[in-house]
This record gives structure tokens, sequence and C-alpha cells, in this order.
């Protein structure tokens, strides 16, 4: 269906696709994974006709194609859904699907009455129900990636490219998506899927492709190669090494847990918390494990001070009163690295010196007057010790790649000298190397004495990571889990367990 | 985006127009200034005076002292529609201050008081403004429509609807003294400016200001107090107002509670933008302001005196922020 061959490409001097190519049979779902900078995105907006190559052959459906711009690659029959959903959300469902191609009446106007039908059946499809008239926002992230691809289905088109299509779906979610994946593929449709998930490699695609600086590694049938390989591959780096590192640089189980940072019994605020029990010491993580919409995000709130309680007591360790505002939490030592970087982590047109130090701030000031000079030696200090790449600290932190910006938005933290870090999510969408680089920035942090609540949906980081998982169902938490000795199977099994609730409830 | 210029997809150069847009985009002020005074030179007459300048020093000030406030609101992501009424209101109230059996008694407390009152009035407008946005989460545009309206109003009432005259040298030094020959509100700008980028560049204030701006969960998340971050600056905002206010009246020695400070928000906003401000927060140039009021400055003054009627040169206003405007979209890419 889809050849790509020996692309080039150059911004302003830097290379960045030297060497790079990609093949997709027809009906195939093709994996295309590397680390952020390796090249995927390039490639992906030169087929879209976003960028024009410098170098190379494209052919698609057997002829060479020629695009200048997305239309035209829309047109080929290429249709692309970015991470970023580009979606209307105060529109119809409808008019989402059908935007800028409306079928017509005879006199020119919006035929909507056939536009409702085809939005309608095209979504039925995918095993959706949804009222095709009311407006996108009011849908779950789900939803409106589906919609995204129920667009590009009835755009006919006969490649569709997915750019991280799971990154803010839970599990659920995912397997509805994979089952509209794979109608993809029965209907021969080809598919282009850019994950940084390896699991979900080996769960949808048939092949996939490794790509790392600029070029092209190699392109396996999925079933010849395994997720260490993989790994090695992106990374440049040998099985045997990785295998020795194992999974995760976390290593739970093995810290020595110091006395109690803090405490919470029967916390609930009015945002989905119902009772949370919980406690980390110092030197350890705890693990907070659950299905998306179970409470973790609202627990992490609740301890930062950014929603007030409505029952239950916070304590810590020599302090009187709870944090009240994410002021007061930051004045008692606790850092909380939010899981949605873009929307609650960067300030993406200021520098990345001053999203650095913007909580360690009052530190930095005297009578209102920031300390120059200080500032500048302790962002030098973070981006040498945890290997922060950029040209410029003054240069804004949207220019950094996600790996980068999650590195700066810990180091943040990292700079109030926290005694209880929070993380949500923290290694989510960004790549193999730096996630294994940020875990092991954690475990220094831990093994100095900081006391860690680590929220993953990654059961492998938990496992691994964590010293206790507490497990939350439904805004509860309902039990505790205590490394060494915990299985993936023995978390499934307790985060799954129902005690009566209705896990159905917490997707749309 | 590129549009399908070029058949041929190998060796293309980058395109010269998109230089020429970046080029446009960072100097463009200073370009539409250097414009501005070119034409001046050559078509107004006796526009290369001594007088020119000091005319438009002295009009350009109120402009500028708001813009800068303005600037700091829109730097929140906020507007404030209440510039012009507050200006009216600090006005209206000075005269009567100084002018009361009190002021006449006690010259120089009445004329600190005749200073201080209505700037502590205007900041009390600003408090409120402040309130109503971040605690009451009411839309800027909506909230400060509420004094934009009644602030006026409030004016008028206090003077009755007249036209205030007043003699009282001291307190028309700060709209027609000057100090080493130049209009004394022209300095009075020029150091209310250097104050304010300071304040934006090198303090906590300002960083705050800039984050909240930028991304205001984000800010919110990072111990940055948001809310008091945006009371402080419709309260700044409203406190530079009530000067400019101050400034027109003395420039007059008259309060005229009807025309003090009138579509002033609209030249603020103006001056602001052209001077490169994000309408969605997060970039306060403090000294662009200061160049935007000049441009609408010298707007104003070149149709005037090339005798072209108001209503166009309202016009003609509407064009330079649309083209500022235009701009912004070209720097942002």
């Amino acid at each position: 269906m889809l050849a790509m061959r020996g692309i080039a490409k150059s911004f302003a001097g830097a290379v960045a696709l030297d060497g790079a190519s990609l093949t997709v049979g027809s009906g195939e779902v093709h994996g295309l994974i590397g680390q952020n900078g390796a090249g995927k995105s390039t490639l992906i907006k030169i087929l879209t006709g976003v960028y024009l190559r410098d170098a190379g052959d494209v052919s698609f459906a057997g002829n060479p194609l020629q695009i200048a711009s997305p239309r035209e690659a829309q047109a080929a029959g290429i249709s692309t859904i970015y991470q970023e959903l580009t979606l209307v959300p105060l529109r119809s469902v409808t008019e989402n699907v059908v935007l800028g191609y409306e079928p017509r009446t005879r006199l020119g106007l919006i035929d909507w009455r056939r536009a409702h039908a085809r939005t309608r059946s095209i979504l039925t499809d995918f095993g959706i129900d949804v009222d095709v008239h009311a407006p996108l926002g009011e849908y779950s992230t789900a939803i409106q990636q589906l919609v995204a691809i129920a667009r590009a289905v009835s755009l006919e088109a006969r490649l569709v490219i997915m750019d991280e299509p799971t990154s803010s779906l839970d599990e659920r979610e995912v397997a509805v998506l994979f089952s509209v994946v794979r109608r993809l593929r029965e209907a021969g449709t080809s598919v282009l899927y850019v994950s940084h998930f390896l699991d979900e490699l080996f769960t949808i695609c048939d092949r996939v492709t490794i790509m790392r600086d600029g070029a092209t590694i190699a392109d396996h049938a999925i079933g010849e190669t395994d997720k260490t390989s993989l790994i090695a591959e992106m990374l440049g780096r040998d099985v045997s090494e990785i295998q020795a590192a194992g999974m995760t640089e976390l290593g739970g189980g093995s810290n020595t847990a110091g006395e109690l940072v803090f405490e919470a019994r029967g916390v609930a605020t009015n945002r989905r918390l119902r009772s949370l029990d919980l406690s980390v010491r110092a030197g350890e993580i705890v693990g907070l494990g659950g299905l998306l919409g179970s409470g973790r995000t609202e627990a992490a709130r609740a301890i930062f001070g950014a929603d007030r309680l409505s029952a239950g007591t916070l304590e810590f360790t020599g302090k009187s009163a709870p944090p009240t505002t994410p002021a007061d939490a930051i004045g008692s030592g606790i850092g909380f690295l939010t899981e949605d970087r873009k929307a609650e982590g960067i300030i993406p047109d200021m520098s990345v010196r001053e999203n650095l130090t913007l909580a360690l701030l009052p530190a930095l000031t005297r009578h209102g007057h920031i300390d120059r000079v200080r500032e500048r030696e302790l962002v030098e200090g973070f981006i040498q010790s945890l290997g922060i790449k950029l040209n410029d600290m003054d240069q804004p932190i949207r220019e950094l790649s996600g790996g980068n910006q999650q590195k700066v938005l810990l180091a943040r933290w990292l700079a109030i000298h926290p005694k209880l870090l929070i993380l949500d999510e923290p290694t989510r969408g960004v790549d193999v190397g730096a996630k294994f680089e940020i875990q092991a920035i954690i475990r220094q942090h831990v093994e100095r004495g900081v006391g860690v609540l680590l929220i993953s949906s990654e059961f492998e980081e938990l496992v691994e990571g964590a010293d206790h998982i507490v497990v939350m169902q439904d805004g509860v938490s309902v039990g505790r889990l205590s490394n060494p000795g915990v299985t993936e199977e023995a978390l499934i099994s307790a985060i799954a367990r129902a005690p009566g609730t209705d896990v159905q409830q917490e997707i749309s | 985006m590129n549009t399908r210029v070029a058949p041929s997809v190998v060796d293309r150069k980058p395109k010269e127009g998109i230089a020429w847009r970046t080029l446009l985009g960072r100097y463009g002020t200073l370009i539409a200034l250097a414009v501005l005074l070119l034409v001046n030179i050559l078509i107004t007459p006796n526009f290369l005076q001594w007088q020119t300048l000091f005319v438009n020093i002295s009009q350009v000030a109120t402009i500028a002292i708001v813009a800068v406030g303005m600037t700091l609101v829109i730097a929140t992501g906020g507007i404030d529609l209440s510039v012009g009424a507050v200006m009216a209101l600090a006005g209206a109230l000075a005269p009567l201050i100084f002018g009361s059996a009190f002021g006449m008694a006690n010259p120089v407390l009445g004329l600190v008081l005749a200073i201080a009152l209505p700037l502590l009035a205007a900041m009390a407008c600003g408090l409120f403004n402040g309130l109503m946005i971040s605690v009451m989460r009411v839309q800027p545009i909506i909230a400060t429509l509420i004094l934009f309206i009644s602030g006026r109003g409030i004016a008028q009432v206090l003077t009755n609807g007249n036209l205030q005259t007043f003699s009282h040298p001291a307190f028309s030094y700060i709209g027609t003294g000057r100090v080493l020959g130049l209009p004394f509100q022209g300095w009075l700008a020029v150091a209310i400016a250097a104050l304010v980028f300071w304040l934006v560049t090198r303090t906590i204030h300002g960083r705050h200001l800039l984050a909240v701006g930028g991304n205001e969960r984000a800010a919110e998340l990072s111990g940055v107090p948001v809310r008091r971050v945006k009371i402080g600056v419709y309260i700044i905002c409203a406190f530079l107002s009530g000067i400019a206010g101050l400034v027109v009246v003395a420039i007059n020695s008259a309060s005229d509670a009807a025309r003090n400070g009138n579509l002033m928000e609209l030249d603020a906003i103006a001056a602001a933008v052209v001077g490169g401000a994000l309408l969605q927060g997060g970039r306060a140039p403090v000294f662009g302001a200061l160049l935007g009021a000049v441009i609408i400055q010298l707007v104003k003054y070149t149709l005037l005196a090339n005798g072209i009627e108001d209503e166009v040169a309202l016009i003609a206003k509407a064009g330079i922020i649309v083209a500022a405007v235009a701009l912004q979209q070209g720097r942002r890419e």
C-alpha cells in the first residue's frame, strides 16, 4: 500500500531524517516506534504533506505520491488522527465527522439528515452508541478519539495514521479502540500505529518499524520479535544489557523506609474521592493503582491541597494543619508532578529556566526581587544532573521534546527539596530512554529520603517500582500490597476485584 | 502551511517571504513608527517644531500610563474596559477635595488628599474588578463593563454633570509642569513604565503574572497565588488610570466627567496590542505599550493636523488594531 524509501529531511541544517524508510502492506496494522527525536513525527508529517521531503521516494497504492498539503493527503486517502485532538468540542458529533466534507442537498445546502445518518452508521459499526446531535465536548476523550477515527473512515481513507491514540484512554477504552482498528484491518484499510506503549504493539500490530536517529533501523513481523529486542533496537543497546537492568529503574521493595511523612485517614473530597487511607514514609515509594476514574488523581489533588476535603484527616509529620492550597503544600515540602503535562504542567511560552524555578521562586526571592544569579546556577545544575537536552535555558519550554519537558517539571519539584513527591504518571508519553532516566532520578531521590507517592497506569512500573501499592476502586482505597512479592496478576486481580460497585459508569 | 507552489519537491530553498514576516513581526512596531514620522515630516505643516513635540508628549502620556496598566491586565489573559470611567471618577474627585472648605483652609494637606483620595478611589474600583473576576469568576469583559458604565455615571453625579473649572497652580503642575524642558507627565509615564518593567522582569510578582497568563492551572498547581495576582493587576491598572485621570484634569484646569477618559479603553488596548501584548495572555511588553501609545497618538495627531475629521480618525485607529493583530499572527508562527 505504502512504500517510503530513502527519505531525508533537514531543518535549517539540522538533519531530522536521513535514510528513513517505511513499508506498509494493504490491510496491515503497522507499528512505528522510536525514541522522541528519532524522526517518527517528521516522517509522518512528510507522509501527510505537512513537510516537503528533501530526498527520497514515496509511493502509495502503486503510484508515486506527490503531495504538498494535508488536504491533498486526505484526498489521496491518507488520514491522520493526531495526539492532540483536532476537533471542535462545541459542535455536534456529526458536524465534527463531516466538517469540510458535508453532504449537500440539490440546493447546495447541507443535507443534515444524510450527515447524521452516515455518522450514526459509522459509529454503530464501531460499536459506539452516542447521540450524534450532542456537542462532542460532552463525551470522554476516548469517544472523541473514536469520532476522529470515524471522520477518517467517512473520508474513505485507505491509510489511517494514529499518533499515540491510547495515551489518554483507560483499558476498556483501549479495548474498544482496538476492536475498531481490527475492523479497519478487515475492511482492507491500512493503519500506521505510533505508540510508546510497546505492549500494545504485540496486541494489535502485524508488523513494526523501528526508527533511531532519523533512520529506519529494522522492520519485523511482530511475531518474530519481543519487547526486549524492540527496546534494544530503539536505544541502540544490547539485549543482554537491557535484561540485566530490568524493566524499570525504580527498584521497589529494596528501599529502606524511614519515619512517617504523612498519613491520610478516611479522606474524601467532592471530586469522586470517597475514602482514602494511605501513609508514606521517608525513603519509600508508595504506588497508587487503579483504573482511570478510580480516584487516583483526586487523591493526589486532595493531599496537595488543590481540592477541599469534605471528610477525613491528613497529617503531615511536623505540621499542625494540612495544606489548604497548593502554595501551602509546597511550603510544607510537597511536590506534585501532574499527569497532564500540557494543561497542568508547563507554561509553554515561558523559558525552561522560568518553568523550572516556578515553585521554588519564593525561596529565590528577597523583598520580591529574584536572585537571578542563583537562579541560573540552580537551573544549570539541574540541566547537568538530570541530563536535560536543550540549546539554552532561556528557550521556551514548548520547544523541548516531551521527555525533556518532563525532566524540567520533575526538576521544578526536586528544586524545592520535597519531603513528599507525588508523581502522577511520571513517564507517560515519554520515550523509553527518557523513561529509564526519569525513573533513575526518582530512585536517587528516594534513596536520599524523599517519600514518593507514585500513580501509574503501567502495572509494570507499579509492580516493579513501588514498595507498597495502595489499590483504589471507585474513589475508595480498598487494599494494600507490599513488595517484594507483588506480581502483575496479583495487582490486576486486586484492581479488578469487584466490591459490588459498577465500574461501567466510570467511562463516559 | 505550504501551498502547492512547486511541483518539484526536491531541493527547495526556504521561502524568503517567511523571513520577511518574522522581520515585520519583530520590528513591525518600530517600522510603523518610522513610517509615521517620515510621513508627518513630509506632509504635516510645522511638524518639526518644539511645540509639536510638547503637544504630543503631553497628550500621549495619559494613553501611555493607562496602556502600561492595560498591558499587565492583558498579560493575565484579561481586559479592563473600565479605565476611562475610572479616569473620570478620579478626575472628578480631585477638584472637589482641594476646592472644598477643608481643602481651601489647609492647602498643603488639601493637595495631598486631592491626589491620594482619588487614587484610593481608583484602586477600590480595581479591587472591585479583581474580586469580580477572580472570586466571582465573571468574564473580565463583563466584569469591567459594570464600572465602564457606572463609573462615569458616579463621576457625573458627583459633579452634577457640570464642567468644573478651577485655578490651582500646584495641582495643575502634574499636567502643565516642565522638567528639563519637557512636560512633567511625559517623565511620569516613562518613570512608571520603567518601574513596571522592573516589576515584570525582575520580581516574583512579574514572574507570577506571566505564569498566570501563560497557563493558569499550571501556575496555581505550582504555588502561584492566582487570585492575588489577578486582583493585583486590576488594582494597578485602575491606579494608573486614576493617575491619568488626574493628569487630564490638571492639563485642562477643569474636570469634565463626561469627557475625561472617554474612549480611553480603546486607545489603551490598541496601544498594548500594537506594543506586542497577546490577548490570550502570557506576555507583558511594557515598553512596547509605550511605543504603541506613541503610535496611536501620532496617528491621531497626523489626521488632526491635516484636517481630517474625528470620525475618520476613529476608523484609522481601528485599522491600526487590525494591522497589529495581523502582525501578531505572524509573530506566533
